[in-house]
């Protein structure tokens, strides 16, 4: 007890809020944490409903589903079934926090930890972000795409605009090349590339399109050429680039909602390790903080009340379970590598061997820096953790009568729940892989969709057809999806819907 | 060090617009369940917001999705009883991968969307298409509104309204004409100059030097035109002119006769209180002027229109004739868009319907732009109902008869009735 408590009681105050979070950035600079400067912005409860219907971007192009998103938090907060989060953060540079105005002095300390320091961190140290994202563009580019969504609007009428970004974000989740890198772009440069691309799009398309049947049959069909070459996994880049009838302007419609979801596709991928993260620096640097008496116990208490349910794992047969959670998992996981380091078992040292005794502050900045969920559980999900969460994995066959329990927290199942877990965060398995395969571009112009199942699953056949007229909306003309497994198709769907069945192959 | 902003003041309705397409884009929905609401509603309730609901499925995103079958594995915490190999029976019911628990995160329990539209917006809904017919006789009542209109420009106005490009323009002109001369002179001047640089001849040497005065002395005239001038100097011009406004007035005759019960009577008020919150919604300088009748007809006031509790015997004519006395009396036709909604049971005095009919006829019907008449019974209709059939066939344009049996055909009655017709009847 070195210092004196900066405060005692649960209003908070401008200078306070300054104060804790001076005393927070000297401890983290203490435990390494690099990060991006912080904005801190304190919001009321109506604000706060404004930035979650959409979707955590500060600013973003008007559309009606996020009117929707917004009605649907303003019901549920107002009649009580949903607290607001206690914090909003952004990648971005500087990393913008919203603090809302309701929280107790407790809940700014927590939420500045967590938010400014943990996730902070996090956007600028994790390679999924570093490679996907540019912090210090964000913004600009979502000004520009308001702005541009603005212009359409009145140039070309919002439901011209509107009918576009629909069948944009049905597809949203195929925005991405996996294996490229993506650079990112600033609001000037975006600006005057947009115009150059307009014209030299339209032109480029023109030409692929221009191609004019003049051989006769036999020889189109035996040359064996296929329009993309590779199948492609970035449904909306092969629109955006290829869609034969879209008008410049479209073009650039698809592009801003491929950006967008690009913007957010390491999001997706490294929840578990984000929340993780920033949960277990939260505990540590109000354990710091306390340690220090720059806060009370009474503050102590508080914190770790709310602490306690943020990481709180219903088990399965709860009525309250919906599925693991991912602060639960990540700080357990982020808190077991630590205890690793420092008082490693022989299980550890058998199961860890290169990391039992090691720092632990530079063996967590490692994992928090090179891994996505997928491979950070593959790597690091200790027995323990197994243990501690008493985590089993269940296989589910349709062939067979009963649902199987294949591995529980024991010496012969750590293995397995552990790449169960694994791949259960694996995006390929949880998303329908369906990649572009060819366009018929001396016939029809028709475009032809592959999905290849995962273990057999099919595709939801209800949500595919409606997703495929968004498809047909912005590619112009038929659309064929073809469910295949072992390379063989199982099922297809055709826009506009098909009587006779498909009996091609 | 981090910034600290405080943002509380900024606006908090960011997803205002967002709302709006919402609601822009579902508005079918919306319409449907507000007129459902109107009839459930009791009279006092009916400028209230309400909650609307619409069916998930029609406003799903559909995005691709794996469908049941197939092999799932999952991983699940918090295991009790369970050791490998073990056997579970497949939950009934559940396709997928919620095997064993209660809460499937499939989101298949949802059915609703349901969400809470303002007072506002509830009102827009309900009177949305709705109009007076045949609101066309339109009023020049000069002194009561005025519209500024653009009529070109002028030579003189207020700073404000200066014309920059005008006034440029002008000001470039008059530099150009009153110069032109002067800098021909010094083009040609040059042009001399030019062929004797580099001389050596003395002769030519003072010759050069001349010039080269003269075309500084012209150069300095040209300067010394001013760049701008008072007279270039061009203003917008904006005059004034009176807007055109539509007069309309609105009779409401409501029968309070022995022979209306008392749920007839609620019914009556419904519908004008129906009529009167759509008139003060959309045409906000209409007129309304209320008359009750039994044996007498009296003109009072909204209050006593909608809650006194005065009753007698039934003259439906009395309620005519005091209409026509005050249109002549206040609302000259020639000026004023004339309405009239009339409620009753269809009880009248024998002899009555007949004058109703002359009245109507020979006199307020070619007075009017438009004339309804709901009647409010569950029985067979008496002689107020034919004699009003045939004033139909004579002003089948101008006429319209309802007959309303319970409160739930008000407002779709009331939306037949003043359906904005696709072409104005002119």
């Amino acid at each position: 007890m070195t210092n004196k408590p900066i405060s005692t009681s649960s209003e908070w105050n401008f200078e306070l809020v300054q104060e804790y979070d001076r005393v927070i950035a000297e401890i983290a600079k203490e435990y390494r944490l690099d990060t991006y400067r912080n904005q801190i912005e304190i919001i009321s409860s109506e604000q706060m409903m404004d930035a979650y219907a959409s979707i955590g971007m500060p600013i973003g192009y008007h559309h009606w589903s996020y009117g929707k998103q917004f009605l649907q938090i303003e019901q549920s907060y107002k009649r009580g079934q949903m607290g607001l989060a206690y914090e909003i953060v952004i990648n971005s540079d500087p990393c913008i926090a919203y603090l809302m105005e309701e929280n107790t002095m407790m809940m700014q300390v927590l939420v500045i930890a967590h938010a400014c320091y943990g996730h902070n961190s996090f956007f600028k140290g994790n390679y999924l972000f570093r490679a996907w994202t540019d912090a210090s563009s964000i913004i600009d580019y979502l000004v520009f795409a308001r702005a541009y969504v603005t212009k359409c609007e009145e140039k070309y009428g919002v439901e011209a605009v509107e009918a576009i970004l629909d069948s944009c974000h049905s597809i949203m989740n195929y925005g991405v090349d996996r294996y490229k890198r993506p650079y990112p772009l600033s609001v000037e440069e975006e600006q005057e590339r947009q115009r150059e691309r307009e014209e030299y799009l339209q032109r480029q398309v023109n030409d692929l399109w221009r191609t004019i049947p003049t051989e006769d049959k036999q020889k189109k069909e035996d040359d064996g050429f296929r329009f993309p070459q590779e199948p492609q996994e970035n449904l909306l880049y092969f629109i955006e680039k290829n869609a034969p009838l879209l008008e410049p302007w479209q073009r650039e419609l698809v592009r801003i909602v491929r950006k967008i979801a690009q913007y957010f596709y390491p999001q997706k991928q490294t929840q578990v390790m984000n929340e993780g993260w920033a949960t277990f620096w939260h505990y540590t640097i109000m354990n710091t903080l306390y340690d220090r008496g720059y806060i009370t116990e009474g503050f102590m208490l508080e914190f770790l009340q709310s602490h306690s349910s943020v990481i709180l794992q219903p088990p399965y047969d709860s009525q309250f379970f919906s599925g693991i959670n991912p602060y639960t998992l990540g700080f357990a996981m982020m808190t077991d590598i630590r205890r690793i380091c420092e008082k490693p078992t022989e299980e550890d040292k058998r199961w860890f061997p290169d990391i039992a005794g090691s720092d632990w502050i530079t063996t967590l900045d490692f994992a928090m820096r090179n891994f996505k969920d997928e491979s950070f559980i593959l790597q690091y999900l200790s027995p323990k953790v197994i243990r501690d969460l008493k985590l089993f994995t269940i296989v589910d066959d349709d062939r067979k009568k009963n649902i199987e329990v294949t591995s529980i927290h024991d010496d012969s199942g750590y293995q397995k729940v552990r790449e169960a877990l694994s791949a259960q965060y694996n995006l390929g398995n949880r998303e329908p892989n369906i990649q572009v395969y060819s366009v018929d571009i001396r016939g029809d112009r028709s475009l032809t969709l592959h999905h290849s199942q995962f273990n057999r699953q099919p595709l939801e056949p209800e949500s595919s057809t409606e997703v495929l007229k968004h498809i047909h909306r912005l590619w112009g003309f038929d659309v064929h999806l073809h469910s295949l497994c072992d390379d063989e198709i199982k099922e297809s769907f055709h826009c506009p819907p098909k009587e006779k069945p498909k009996a091609k192959k | 060090m981090s910034y600290i902003v405080d943002r509380r003041l900024n606006s908090k309705n960011k997803s205002t617009v967002n709302r709006q397409r919402f609601l822009q884009r579902y508005r079918k929905h919306i319409k449907k369940a507000v007129s459902d609401a109107v009839d459930k509603r009791s009279i006092t309730d009916i400028e209230n917001g309400e909650k609307i609901s619409i069916p998930s499925k029609d406003i799903n995103e559909p995005v691709f999705s794996t469908g049941s079958g197939g092999v799932r594995s999952r991983v699940l915490p918090g295991n009790k009883e369970f050791v490998t190999g073990d056997q579970i029976k497949r939950p009934e019911g559940g396709g997928g991968g919620g095997a064993g628990s209660g809460a499937s995160d499939q989101g298949e329990g949802m059915d609703e969307f349901v969400f809470q539209i303002t007072q506002d917006e509830f009102l827009n809904f309900m009177f949305e298409d709705l109009a007076l017919p045949n609101l066309v006789k339109r009023h020049l009542a000069g002194d009561e509104e005025f519209k500024y209109h653009r009529a070109g420009f002028s030579e003189e106005g207020n700073p404000a309204q200066v014309n920059i490009v005008r006034s440029l323009k002008a000001a470039n002109a008059r530099r150009i004409a009153l110069t032109g001369k002067k800098r021909r002179q010094v083009k040609e001047l040059k042009e001399e100059a030019a062929k004797l640089s580099g001389t050596e001849d003395p002769i030519e040497k003072q010759y050069l030097a001349d010039l080269l005065e003269k075309i500084a002395s012209l150069e300095g005239k040209i300067k010394r035109i001013p760049w701008i001038d008072d007279f270039d100097l061009k203003y917008n011009l904006h005059v004034k002119q009176p807007v055109p406004k539509s007069r309309a007035v609105m009779f409401c005759l409501m029968d309070v006769s022995g022979s209306m019960d008392q749920a007839t009577k609620d019914i009556a008020k419904r519908f004008f209180l129906l009529l009167y919150l759509f008139l003060q919604r959309n045409y906000e300088h209409t007129e309304v002027v209320f008359i009750r009748h039994h044996t007498s007809a009296k003109e009072v006031n909204e209050e006593d229109f909608f809650y006194s509790r005065e009753t007698g015997g039934t003259i439906v004519s009395s309620a005519l004739k005091l209409m026509d006395e005050i249109i002549d009396e206040r609302f000259p036709p020639s000026q004023w868009n004339i309405y009239s909604a009339q409620a009753s049971d269809g009880d009248n005095w024998n002899d009555d319907s007949a004058v109703c009919y002359r009245l109507l006829v020979d006199n307020i019907m070619r007075k009017l732009q438009y004339f309804s008449y709901i009647e409010i019974t569950p029985r067979e209709h008496q002689a107020l109902w034919h004699a009003y059939e045939r004033v139909e066939a004579q002003f089948p344009q101008l006429f319209a008869m309802r007959q309303l049996i319970s409160a739930s055909d008000i407002y779709p009655v009331f939306r037949e009735l003043f359906q904005k017709k696709a072409t104005a009847a002119a």
